[in-house]
């Protein structure tokens, strides 16, 4: 017997229901058919909300199974049900997109200071607001000569690259994502003025317009890169880590190896595509530095280098020395960042929040005043223009938004990329399903997503009476906390409320 | 055109040379190198470079079809991630040679340290060829994705294994050959051990003849002693490990 109860119950209003078979079509998890009237294979619903909003007579919902368990607070419903599915498989319980465990939220226990009465506020609306910001190693010290009148930077600067407003799109790759969600990720960056990521897929040549946007990956499987695919994008991210799965490697499973993902990946149709956990030419920051060079060698040192790990305990000893390794840009990914498909005991248990990672680093980078040699990117559960901000003022220069994207196209966070299925044609490569996500109206979509949060950006720097992104970057007294402990206010280095 | 490296910073010496392969050199020999890293990373032209004396790490790192003859042994990580191209090693290698790579044939006279091989892939005629005389190291062909993988255990002392153990670890494509058949206990479980058949040694043949020339090897020699191939049982050796 299947002890598995379906999560969600699919209710078809029959009398509303014209018969027109959308949301049959529509399902890419198979759970409605159609017999004389729509049914639905209930266990099969995972909540993606497809058929509810392409139904044009509104006549589906979909709901929890009300079906009770006994309540107990150690023994709760999720437990129960893993157990059940793990004594049926024995296999690992594979998930997707990013922790969801009530652990606390640190940007929920911060609030930010405004300007009254004495420094007064700025208005964006009437004066301009610099949300530019370039990342790449900056110099201790930079010389300035004056030529024909002409005030010229001799110093010779190490590569950047801009961005019009503080946001990359995470890392998420060819195969994991379709490519017309790529292509909408390449475009929205282009048209914002941004930066999308290849991840670890190799790069379809669809997107090679988007060059000038694109931060191209080489993780472990060192899939699709050669000199060519290193040189078609702005920066190159190593990737060591990612915080859906810290410690672990990517493994796209053999059927979404189609011939267009291998083809990007230069391998086989329908063979697993295995990254393993460790890149086996790194086993120390010295490895890692020899990797970086052997990047800005084939790119001529015309790139920054950048490194993504996930946070973890140890993670500002790390950065620093990733910093020391030769880094331009570093990348820390928090514990609620999102992935394509992850063991689920990984992704809820393993990491720390990017909130805490993110202050331990800067302020071991400012001790060891090293902080200019890198640019930090944060990521991890960045879920509004709020989260980002906050995590500014703790001191990333940036924030990585894969999750809040994906949500920004369709994305239900129905936590089932893993399964190919995907309805809304972002994590799958059916065909059938790809084909429903529109690139370019996702990609309006985006851009609006990255216009909002710039405007309310500008919104609080004005507030707090500056005119630049710069001026807030790890500028931790415009912080509070509200409802933290004394170490946990040393660790993120602000001020409770009041003082 | 000669480059006399002694004494020089390896980023220097690569200058040099993409300066040359830029002017239209098609030769260069490279004298007293001694540790320079990433030789040849930086080039698209294709261009023979003969180096005499030790090269660093990363040789040949994302190589796009240079021919590289090292008169010397080499060090770790040599063809890392290459693309095509051709290296001869008259001596012995380090670590991780050829991991990650793609197409290209990859030739070391002697022995080879840990992880060599390590995920080479192929995709349709592009097959990374990489043949070792001697001996290797551990995790030889972990995660092996494609290409071909040959170790002739030449000139070895008596008590000298072939391989370390964990040979073909997590392998998943491509194929090993070894000219002596590997004890049960040092394979990874996602490998099985057959004979070499009339297909294997017809497909083999052109790059042991290759490598003969090299390094003057008579290749019937070389056939004396059998070929036993390494193949993954399974191109999902982990499709069974989730429950959905």
């Amino acid at each position: 017997m299947n002890y598995l109860m379906p999560e969600f119950l699919v209710q078809v209003d029959h009398e509303r229901c014209r018969r027109c078979k959308l949301c049959v079509n529509n399902c890419g998890f198979e759970a409605l058919d159609f017999k004389e009237r729509v049914v639905s294979d209930d266990s099969k619903c995972v909540a993606c909300h497809r058929c509810v909003l392409v139904c044009p007579e509104r006549a589906i919902n979909v709901v929890k199974n009300p079906v009770a368990f006994k309540e107990s607070y150690h023994w709760n419903v999720e437990h129960i049900k893993n157990i059940y599915k793990q004594a049926a498989t024995g296999g690992k319980l594979l998930t997707a997109t990013g922790n969801e465990k009530p652990y606390k939220s640190y940007f929920d226990h911060l609030v930010l200071d405004a300007c009254q009465v004495t420094n007064p506020s700025i208005d964006p609306l009437r004066e301009p607001m610099e949300l530019r910001t370039y990342l790449g190693s900056k110099p201790d010290k930079v010389e300035i000569v004056k030529e024909n009148g002409k005030y010229k930077l001799k110093t010779k600067m190490p590569p950047q690259v801009k961005l019009e407003t503080p946001i990359v799109f995470a890392a998420m790759s060819y195969g994991a994502i379709s490519l017309n969600a790529h292509k909408a990720l390449a475009a929205a960056a282009k048209e914002c003025g941004i930066l999308y990521n290849t991840g670890e897929g190799g790069l379809h040549r669809d997107l090679y317009e988007y060059a000038d946007h694109t931060i191209v990956q080489v993780a472990s499987g060192r899939f699709g890169i050669d000199r060519e695919y290193l040189n078609k994008g702005v920066m190159v991210e190593i990737k060591i880590g990612q915080g859906a799965k810290p410690g672990i490697g990517g493994h796209l499973p053999g059927e979404k190896v189609d011939e267009e993902v291998s083809q990007t990946r230069r391998i086989p149709v329908g063979s697993d595509a295995i990254s393993p956990a460790p890149h086996h030419d790194i086993y120390s920051i010295e490895d890692l530095s020899q990797l970086i060079y052997a990047i800005k060698e084939a790119t001529n040192y015309q790139k920054p280098v950048c490194v993504k790990i996930a946070a973890v305990h140890n993670v500002a000893a790390i950065a620093s020395g990733i910093a020391r390794a030769g880094a331009d840009v570093i990348y820390i990914d928090g514990f609620r960042g999102g992935t394509g498909a992850t063991p689920a005991t990984i992704r809820d248990h393993v990491g720390i929040p990017i909130e805490m990672a993110l202050a331990a680093v800067d302020d071991r980078l400012r001790s060891e005043g090293i902080r200019n040699r890198v640019s930090i990117i944060a990521s991890g559960g960045i879920r509004s223009s709020a989260d980002m901000i906050k995590a500014i003022a703790l001191g990333a220069d940036a924030v990585g938004i894969g999750t809040a994207a994906l949500i920004a196209i369709g994305c239900q966070m129905c936590q089932k990329c893993h399964t190919g299925r995907c309805s809304w044609g972002i994590a799958t490569q059916r065909p059938e399903r790809v084909r429903v996500l529109k690139p370019e109206k996702a990609k309006e979509q985006l851009v609006n997503l990255v216009r909002s949060w710039s405007l309310e950006l500008k919104e609080i720097l004005g507030a707090l009476g500056v005119n630049a992104v710069e001026s807030l970057r790890g500028s931790r007294e415009r912080l509070r906390g509200i409802g933290l402990n004394q170490i946990e206010l040393e660790i993120l280095g602000v001020k409770p409320v009041g003082r | 055109m000669q480059i006399d490296a002694k004494g020089m910073y390896y980023r220097d010496l690569n200058q040099l040379i993409l300066k040359a392969a830029e002017s239209g050199e098609e030769e260069l020999i490279l004298n007293n190198v001694n540790g320079q890293r990433y030789i040849a990373s930086n080039l698209d032209k294709k261009l023979r470079i003969v180096i005499n004396g030790v090269p660093g790490n990363d040789l040949a790192a994302f190589m796009n079809g240079s021919e590289i003859i090292v008169n010397a042994n080499g060090q770790d990580a040599i063809g890392n991630t290459m693309n095509d191209g051709l290296i001869v090693v008259h001596g012995h290698a380090g670590d991780t040679v050829g991991y990650g790579m793609r197409n290209g044939k990859i030739y070391v006279r002697d022995n080879v340290g840990y992880r060599v091989g390590i995920h080479m892939k192929e995709y349709q005629d592009s097959v990374p060829v990489l043949i070792i005389g001697g001996t290797a190291g551990r995790f030889l062909g972990e995660y092996m994705a494609g290409g071909i993988l040959i170790v002739l255990g030449l000139n070895r002392k008596s008590n000298e294994p072939l391989t370390g153990d964990y040979l073909g670890t997590g392998m998943h494509g491509g194929v090993i050959y070894l000219r002596e058949k590997p004890e049960k206990d040092i394979l990874g479980k996602e490998v099985a051990v057959f004979d070499a058949d009339d297909n294997d040694y017809a497909k083999i043949m052109p790059f042991l003849e290759e490598y003969c020339e090299y390094f003057n090897y008579d290749v019937q020699e070389i056939l004396k002693q059998p070929f036993y191939k390494l193949l993954p049982v399974s191109k999902r050796p982990y499709g069974r490990l989730y429950a959905y």
